[in-house]
């Protein structure tokens, strides 16, 4: 099922000799459990197309839904509720709220959603148990690593069990290994359902996506998919 | 050279003969380098000549050797000693590009192909990465350098069409170049 839906998608910036189309006629389906990066050079449009997935743009032309509700026409308050209840964000800074603990930071949410707050607890436990690190849930966030943060920050951002995840160059503060083992939570989490859109200049880290989306000067490129079959590796590299 | 080695290191845990010494090699590479049983019996034929291994027993139908005091310490050196790669490979990928650039080709296109090939490896890599046993750290070694080499091939390649796409650079003694045949003739040549 199709979780995140662009159809010839633009946004255009500036108007006359100024204009810049930022994205240009873009078509991309996400479904369940895909894994999709985008790379692209600086100014391809990689950050504003997860904007509009997002809901955080809303100056383009064409059709953008996200878990079946169209954006289109939608009021700030109403993106604003369906951006709780369906999309998390994860981004380079983690965005955490420093003085809220680990649980804290992962049931906001929830709360800012007006869930029952020992819902919301529960909620943000399962999330911290799904990433590996419900033993920090009464950290500090000074008490703790970059990648730990960076987990606490995916955490936060399916609790509720949503469905699309949205990550801004997720490991650019990290080392190598540590960037690794975020994009291998990313994976754990797209391989149990989770439709994650990752952007990112580091091949390495796209990797780990099932398909990989090139943008140019806003516009797709190019577009490739790996096959599951891992057996025409290796031999004869 | 490192197959020589490479044999070494395995025979210096316990004697082998020659398929275990080609099965073992292949899985502490990742089979990144598969060996013909051919080279591994030439490569042992080598070391025995100049007294770095020995047969067990030269009676032995299968042939099992074992290290010598003299490989051990050929081993040490090799492992203390940085390997030192003076002269680079021949890169065809490099050739293709260069030639493209000097040529009316679309060197864009060509990156674009190349890109997505490679990118197509790494994911290839990654999942092998991801369906390894994380205790086998031999394995992971190598595929990591596969990851890195193709990571490193991605950067470059983003790299050369950022060159490509740059305005091209205008020279004060073109416009010489084009009024004077002549001169520019002599300038070619030197």
């Amino acid at each position: 099922m199709s979780v995140l839906q662009l159809d010839a998608v633009t946004r255009i910036y500036g108007a006359g000799a100024s204009e810049v189309r930022a994205l240009d006629d873009v078509t991309l389906t996400v479904d369940e459990g895909d894994f999709v990066a985008i790379m692209g050079p600086s100014g391809s449009g990689k950050s504003t197309l997860l904007a509009i997935a997002g809901g955080l743009d809303q100056g383009w032309t064409g059709s953008v839904t996200v878990a079946g509700h169209p954006l289109q026409g939608l009021k700030r308050d109403a993106l604003a509720r369906l951006r709780r209840r369906h999309v998390g964000y994860v981004f380079q800074d983690y965005n955490l709220v420093p003085t809220l603990n680990v649980i804290e930071n992962v049931a906001l949410p929830l709360e800012l959603d007006r869930t029952d707050p020992s819902w919301a607890r529960q909620s943000a436990r399962a999330a911290l148990k799904r990433l590996g690190i419900a033993d920090l849930a009464g950290r500090r966030l000074d008490q703790i690593s970059g990648g730990q943060r960076q987990r606490v920050a995916i955490a936060r951002a399916i609790v509720g069990d949503r469905k699309l995840v949205l990550a801004d160059e997720p490991t650019g503060a990290l080392d190598s290994a540590t960037g690794d083992d975020v994009m291998q939570r990313l994976r754990l989490l797209a391989d149990d359902g989770v439709a994650v859109v990752l952007v990112t200049h580091e091949a390495r880290h796209a990797g780990w996506a099932d398909r990989i989306v090139f943008l140019r000067d806003g516009r797709v490129v190019d577009s490739t998919r790996v096959a599951n079959d891992p057996a025409v590796l290796l031999a004869g590299a | 050279m490192s197959i020589k080695y490479g044999l070494l290191a395995i025979l210096d845990e316990s004697p082998a003969y020659g398929y275990q010494l080609k099965t073992e090699f292949e899985r502490r590479t990742a089979s990144a380098w598969p060996l013909n049983i051919g080279q591994v019996y030439t490569t042992l034929d080598r070391l025995s000549r100049d007294g770095l291994v020995t047969p067990l027993d030269p009676t032995d139908d299968t042939r099992t050797y074992a290290i010598t005091p003299a490989g051990r310490a050929e081993l040490k050196t090799w492992f203390t000693t940085p390997i030192e790669q003076t002269t680079p490979p021949r890169n065809d990928l490099a050739i293709k590009l260069a030639l493209a650039a000097s040529t009316h080709a679309d060197l864009t296109a060509i990156i674009q192909a190349q890109r997505t090939a490679t990118m197509r490896t790494l994911q290839h890599y990654t999942l092998a990465k991801r369906q390894a046993d994380a205790s086998d750290t031999a394995w992971l070694m190598v595929v990591e350098l596969m990851i890195f080499t193709a990571e490193a091939e991605i950067r470059w390649l983003d790299h050369c069409e950022g060159l490509a796409s740059r305005p091209t650079p205008t020279r004060s003694d073109a416009p010489a170049a084009v009024t004077a045949p002549a001169q520019s003739k002599d300038k070619a040549v030197r």
